[in-house]
């Protein structure tokens, strides 16, 4: 059982597997150092650059992205679709809010209670999902999006109902000498850094070929020594659970929760971050993420009723041009344009001798297509 | 007792529009496997193209007609134009939800931005009621269920007794199959939306001349029922999807009366609930085929 992982999740998933490419290749290993600390330095110096207000929206950003990757573990990497994280985003909100606005808890500690929390809840929504699949899954989750807000204003006397609850405000300590914008944003940098490395670990192991294999033949992975119910469970608590904390964080951000706020379009909204960026991809998330807030922004803005048409059709007319979103459009046209570069430079026996890493990374791209 | 009658006479008027909008839904996803998250929105555009023909003068017969063939061509250019292009549902789910989904933000917002977000007053055809002794009943509520029941007539002939019934049911269970016997699935696949989103039309405006006023929230929470309503009688079963409707208006409508703690707020969660247990218990639902997985 030890050696045999899923076949299936190694060779359709090149790219997962222990890139030892990477370091059997110099300029790859610095073309990534490089990409890294770059991408890092940027991220690092815009909160000093973009006023509050725009760093308030890098936060959001920030927020949906963990949601969406915790999504994309379930959706994206186990196949089972799901319509409703926001319900888990709100649970995360709400522990958040009635922590520290009622009982004074400080906003570190929620963090991992709004973890623990959505995790359970998790559990306890992916143990009827184990026999509802595709479609009736996307049901099931659209009608928990749907009751969540329900939920919350029936028992508005712990949570505020549709008036909602001010939380008093996650500060910058003196110590740091930053805004309050600027240390939130630095706060939930980090933990998108850790959710992230964390994720592609998981993904790299041999529990991430598991969940492939379980998404691309439940009933071969099953034969394989997958246990499916046990994998797919857990990998929905653990969605659960990102997004819980994500919702958690969000309340660091912007200290007002009310139901409104967790209903069905915030749920939609994550699925569509997910399958935007790229769904199976580690970063296509936080592109997701992204596109969904700052979308509306760059929409023309003299008809204000007409911005909602357009994304829908916007969202529409990217499933027909890459189905596979952002990152897997992008995989695709590097894949396109090496093919050509190799075909024109007339040096084919080269490009098929190298079994290395540039044929092996074909990427999520093809594996969507 | 007589409680319990004007309950269940209201748990079957509501329960009526949720059959017609579960109908729907039932439509498309015989023909193509598909649940249709923007059938709620498509017949939301439906109702107000009515109450736009209404408003333009036309009796209300006659509008909802002529807003029934209208969505019918709607529908089927929808399917060819949107949903052939990114492909079946079995080889790509999530495209496919992420593009009803798009459907569903577009419509919305479209009815937003073409007839805005006030309410509009629907007319009411029928305000009297009818005395049965023990209950009353409105006009309105055996006029719709009335609808009902000729529509699953009509959906009942047209499937059975048809040669484009046949051709229908063939594509819905084999389409490769179809194809080779000289069916053109592609037109079998436009007249299902296009079916669907008549029968839309007509549980939308139904709905909408029981309400006071019309607004472009109305479809969200009448989906979830159809879908309860749906996945209760069987994703495959029209006559299902009818039984199913009106078990869930009743249903809902007594739940909200007798348990208290359940009110107006949870209504919706009880339906959740239902959709949630019959998944559990009958994933096929009460009339449903159970469907074999072959490796």
């Amino acid at each position: 059982m030890t050696a045999t992982s899923p076949s299936s999740g190694t060779t359709r998933r090149a790219s997962v597997a222990p890139p030892s490419g990477v370091f059997s290749n110099p300029r790859r290993l610095v073309v990534r150092v490089v990409a890294t600390v770059v991408i890092g330095a940027i991220l690092i110096y815009l909160p000093q650059y973009y006023p509050a207000f725009r760093v308030g929206q890098f936060n959001t950003v920030i927020c949906f992205a963990i949601a969406a990757l915790g999504l994309n573990l379930l959706t994206g990497y186990n196949g089972q679709i799901s319509v409703g994280h926001g319900a888990f985003f709100g649970v995360g909100a709400y522990t958040t809010a009635i922590l520290v606005a009622d009982h004074g808890w400080p906003h570190f500690a929620t963090l991992a209670a709004a973890g623990v929390i959505a995790f359970v809840l998790g559990v306890l929504v992916g143990i009827p999902a184990l026999r509802i699949r595709g479609l009736y899954l996307a049901l099931v989750t659209l009608a928990l999006a749907t009751v969540f807000p329900q939920i919350i204003k029936r028992f508005s006397d712990v949570t505020g109902g549709a008036q909602g609850m001010r939380v008093p405000k996650f500060r910058a300590p003196d110590w740091t000498g930053l805004k309050d914008d600027q240390w939130k944003y630095y706060v939930l940098l980090t933990c998108a850094v850790v959710a992230f490395v964390l994720v592609r670990n998981v993904v790299r192991s041999r529990v991430g070929r598991a969940l492939i294999a379980t998404r691309d033949n439940e009933t071969a992975a099953a034969v394989l020594g997958v246990n499916l119910a046990f994998y797919k469970v857990v990998t929905f608590g653990l969605s659960a659970m990102l997004a819980g904390m994500a919702g958690s964080l969000s309340v660091f951000n912007d200290p007002f929760v009310n139901a409104d706020k967790y209903g069905i379009n915030l749920s939609i909204f994550l699925l569509v971050a997910v399958v935007v960026g790229g769904a199976a991809t580690i970063f296509g998330p936080a592109f997701g993420a992204f596109f969904i807030v700052f979308l509306p922004d760059w929409l023309p803005k003299s008809y204000p009723q007409l911005s909602p048409v357009l994304f829908g059709a916007a969202l529409i007319l990217l499933m027909m041009v890459a189905p596979g979103g952002f990152l897997g459009g992008v995989h695709q046209l590097t894949a396109w344009a090496k093919r050509r570069l190799r075909s024109s430079s007339g040096d084919p026996p080269a490009a098929a001798a190298s079994p290395g890493p540039t044929s092996g990374t074909t990427g999520p791209g093809d594996e969507l297509a | 007792m007589e409680l319990f009658l004007d309950r269940l006479v209201i748990g079957l008027g509501q329960g009526a529009i949720y059959a017609l909008l579960a109908l729907a839904l039932v439509l498309i996803y015989r023909s193509t496997g598909l649940l249709n998250f923007a059938q709620g929105e498509m017949a939301l555009f439906s109702t107000y193209m009515t109450w736009q023909l209404i408003e333009w003068g036309l009796p209300l017969v006659v509008a909802v007609i002529v807003s029934m063939i209208l969505s019918f061509i709607g529908g089927a250019f929808i399917e060819r134009a949107i949903i052939r292009p990114v492909g079946d549902v079995e080889h790509n789910p999530l495209s496919i939800v992420i593009v009803t989904i798009g459907l569903f933000l577009a419509f919305n917002a479209l009815v937003g931005w073409v007839w805005g977000t006030d309410g509009r007053i629907f007319p009411k055809a029928l305000t009297t009621t009818l005395n049965l002794g023990v209950t009353t009943v409105s006009w309105q509520t055996v006029v719709t269920l009335g609808v009902l029941v000729a529509e699953l007539v009509v959906l009942y002939l047209v499937f059975q007794k048809t040669k484009l019934g046949l051709a229908l049911r063939a594509v819905a269970s084999n389409s490769e199959s179809s194809r080779l016997v000289g069916i053109r699935v592609g037109r079998m696949l436009m007249f299902g939306w296009g079916l669907a989103a008549t029968v839309g039309a007509l549980g939308g405006s139904l709905y909408a001349s029981t309400l006071t006023t019309l607004d472009p929230s109305l479809m969200a929470v009448l989906l979830i029922y159809a879908f309860a309503a749906a996945t209760l009688g069987g994703f495959d079963s029209p006559v299902g999807a009818v039984v199913g409707g009106l078990i869930v208006g009743v249903v809902t409508v007594m739940a909200e009366g007798y348990i208290s703690w359940i009110g107006g707020d949870l209504k919706l969660a009880f339906a959740f609930f239902l959709i949630l247990v019959v998944l559990m218990v009958r994933p096929q639902g009460l009339f449903g085929k159970e469907q074999v997985k072959r490796v």
